[in-house]
């Protein structure tokens, strides 16, 4: 192209250098990138095109579709009618819907907790024994790759009353059987053991990175200060995570906030319908669960999508609070 | 900024060499039972992780009625064949896979395709609508995905791909993640000044994604692809929704309806799980190192 050279001589005089420049071309061009005119911005324009058609037919229309829904009782079949808020002012007074919230968020704490505190002790392992960590790092982090369905039905034998081997555990040392899946709290010891199990490699990972990226000099300079191996944990190592643990403490709540295969999976075997979903007493339901029921067993769409509103703001609510809290604390 | 090479070997040495200045003073003793107490807890941890594995493979092997035994077993039994004969016959457990494959490759395949090209747009130019459309992009991870089920199943219902493989494929070409992810990437190691280069060369937007970007993001695809085909693999709830032919359906819809309807036959159960479970554990082993490297370096930048 004959225009190519002068295309490249403004490019590289609009990238890198107009960063600090004036605030008008600032904002049309970030550093380090070519700065393309709406005329020359074509093929960019194409390239993201399939990414936001899609995003545009299977996330942005059905997102506004669901908003439209939640003010209907649409059954799937038959007439359809506007119900104003009717939707959301039953989804304040539901009892599922605040069981399913609250067994969320006990499951929440019972998963996290756990969890981050198992990862944090793994990284710290890792991060100094420096043989077989690859093989350590293979073994924590295999729970995190299979099939959640798989190893909920696993946990459903481990955890079961009449042949569990956590119960056989109980009995050889004179302790009495449990029934984990048809109990309140026992459900959720098993839930929750599966789920805190499946992301303690995952977490460990994520601040084994961060630990090792902390300069080693900070530690020397630590150490000739005199400070020792406690107090070098909890005056530089943990400072120095914050951000990390942020990301997983923020990444952890809307994965937690949205579980749904563990619960489906050990709850399954009793019964169908919202009404006996999660299990005996709804001990086990979570949110996305209920949604699950209401919309895909009842098939009482409009209902269904006010719930899933209601997730929306859950996970939204407590990200933020998550965020909040961990920037606070830095400072 | 600079390549990614230069901080992944600073990082690597500077903990090995921290701890070696932290332990000349530590009498030898104490060091080496301070190591070999170490290693003993991140053994127990590991096979604890494990165990669940083991576990599931002992199962498989015995007879149903073996796990009310008391105590129960704990070494493999000699049912490993019948087992595995009874998931045959009762399910089609190949098709199952076929149909799983079939899916995760053609997902993970659009999803590198479709995501490398909206991130090298958002990585190395500007043009007008650039900060709003990936504004777009970040607010999708904040929005759970059930906002748009519903509506997605009525599309499916109208389009009558209820019951097809394309109903579970089509809806997950493109991810936020990936685009989010590679944009990442590409900004710290693809040098603006080769894609200029290029330029001068006459290379095209789409010559320069070929042979200039694609190129150097090897191990970005490595890790984005077999978390795609891992998370595909293992997606549960919409093919739960949307499958409802028993001759396609993926292996996790199979193995739940397998646990609704033989849920008391737990040497079959156990036995179909570990078939549902070996191919991905042999996929994530061979590319075990990318996806670790993939995942400490997503948290730090």
């Amino acid at each position: 192209m004959s225009t190519s050279l002068t295309q490249k001589l403004t490019a590289t005089a609009a990238s890198p250098a107009s960063a600090g420049r004036g605030r008008g071309a600032g904002r049309r061009t970030d550093p380090g990138t070519i700065a393309l005119g709406s005329r020359r911005a074509r093929p960019a324009y194409v390239a993201l095109a399939p990414y936001f058609l899609l995003f545009a037919i299977f996330s942005a229309i059905p997102i506004g579709f669901t908003m439209f829904l939640a003010f209907t009782d649409w059954r799937g079949i038959g007439d359809w009618n506007l119900v104003g808020l009717t939707n959301f002012g039953y989804l304040l007074e539901d009892p599922l819907f605040w069981k399913a919230l609250s067994n969320t968020l006990i499951l929440w704490v019972m998963t996290t907790i756990p969890c981050l505190t198992l990862a944090t002790l793994v990284a710290l392992g890792l991060n100094s024994a420096v043989r077989f960590s690859t093989v350590y790092r293979v073994a924590y982090l295999v729970p995190n790759i299979t099939s959640l369905v798989a190893m909920g039905i696993l946990f459903s034998s481990i955890f079961s009353s009449n042949f569990g081997i956590v119960n056989a555990l109980l009995n050889s040392v004179g302790l009495e059987s449990v029934r984990w899946l048809q109990s309140e709290w026992g459900i959720k010891v098993a839930i929750s053991t599966l789920s805190a199990w499946s992301f303690v490699g995952y977490n460990a990972m994520i601040i084994l990175a961060g630990l090792q990226s902390v300069e080693k000099q900070v530690y020397e300079a630590a150490q000739l200060d005199g400070a020792g191996p406690v107090r070098t944990f909890f005056s530089i190592t943990v400072p120095m995570l914050r951000p990390i643990i942020m990301f997983i403490t923020i990444m952890s709540t809307i994965g937690s906030l949205q579980s749904f295969t563990e619960a489906q999976v050990m709850t399954s075997s009793q019964g169908g319908g919202a009404s006996s979903a999660g299990g005996v007493g709804n001990s086990g339901l979570t949110l996305v669960l209920y949604f699950y029921s209401v919309a895909f067993q009842e098939n009482r769409y409009g209902y269904g999508a006010t719930i899933a509103w209601g997730v929306m703001v859950v996970v939204i609510l407590f990200t933020i609070i998550n965020w909040v809290a961990t920037r606070e604390r830095s400072r | 900024m600079t390549t990614t090479s230069a901080p992944e070997s600073s990082r690597l040495t500077s903990p090995a060499a921290g701890v070696t200045a932290r332990r000349r003073r530590r009498p030898p003793v104490r060091r080496s039972v301070g190591r070999l107490l170490r290693h003993l807890l991140l053994a127990a941890g590991a096979l604890l992780s494990f165990f669940p594995f083991y576990w599931m493979f002992v199962l498989s092997t015995h007879r149903s009625a073996a796990i009310y035994e008391f105590p129960p077993p704990l070494l493999p039994g000699d049912r490993f064949r019948e087992n595995f004969e009874s998931v045959m016959s009762t399910i089609n457990v190949w098709a199952a896979m076929a149909n799983t494959l079939l899916v995760a490759v053609t997902v993970t395949f659009f999803v590198l395709l479709i995501d490398s090209l909206a991130a090298f747009a958002f990585a190395k130019f500007s043009f007008p609508g650039k900060r709003i459309l990936f504004l777009v992009v970040m607010l999708t991870f904040l929005l759970p995905s059930q906002l748009a089920t519903i509506p997605q199943f009525l599309m499916m219902t109208e389009l009558g791909w209820v019951g097809e493989l394309k109903a579970v494929i089509v809806p997950s070409l493109a991810g936020a993640f990936g685009v989010f992810w590679l944009r990442q990437f590409f900004q710290n190691s693809v040098r603006t000044e080769l894609i200029e280069a290029a330029t001068i060369d006459g290379c095209g937007f789409f010559r320069q994604y070929l042979h200039v970007a694609l190129p150097s993001a090897r191990p970005a695809l490595a890790f984005l692809g077999i978390f795609t085909f891992i998370g595909s693999w293992n997606d549960f709830m919409w093919p739960l929704i949307v499958l409802n032919d028993p001759s396609r359906l993926t292996l996790q819809v199979a193995l739940s309806q397998l646990q609704t309807t033989h849920g008391t036959d737990y040497g079959m159960l156990m036995m179909s799980a570990l078939i549902a479970v070996v191919p991905l554990i042999i996929v994530f082993i061979i590319g075990a190192k990318q996806f670790i490297d993939g995942i400490t370096e997503g948290a730090l930048k």
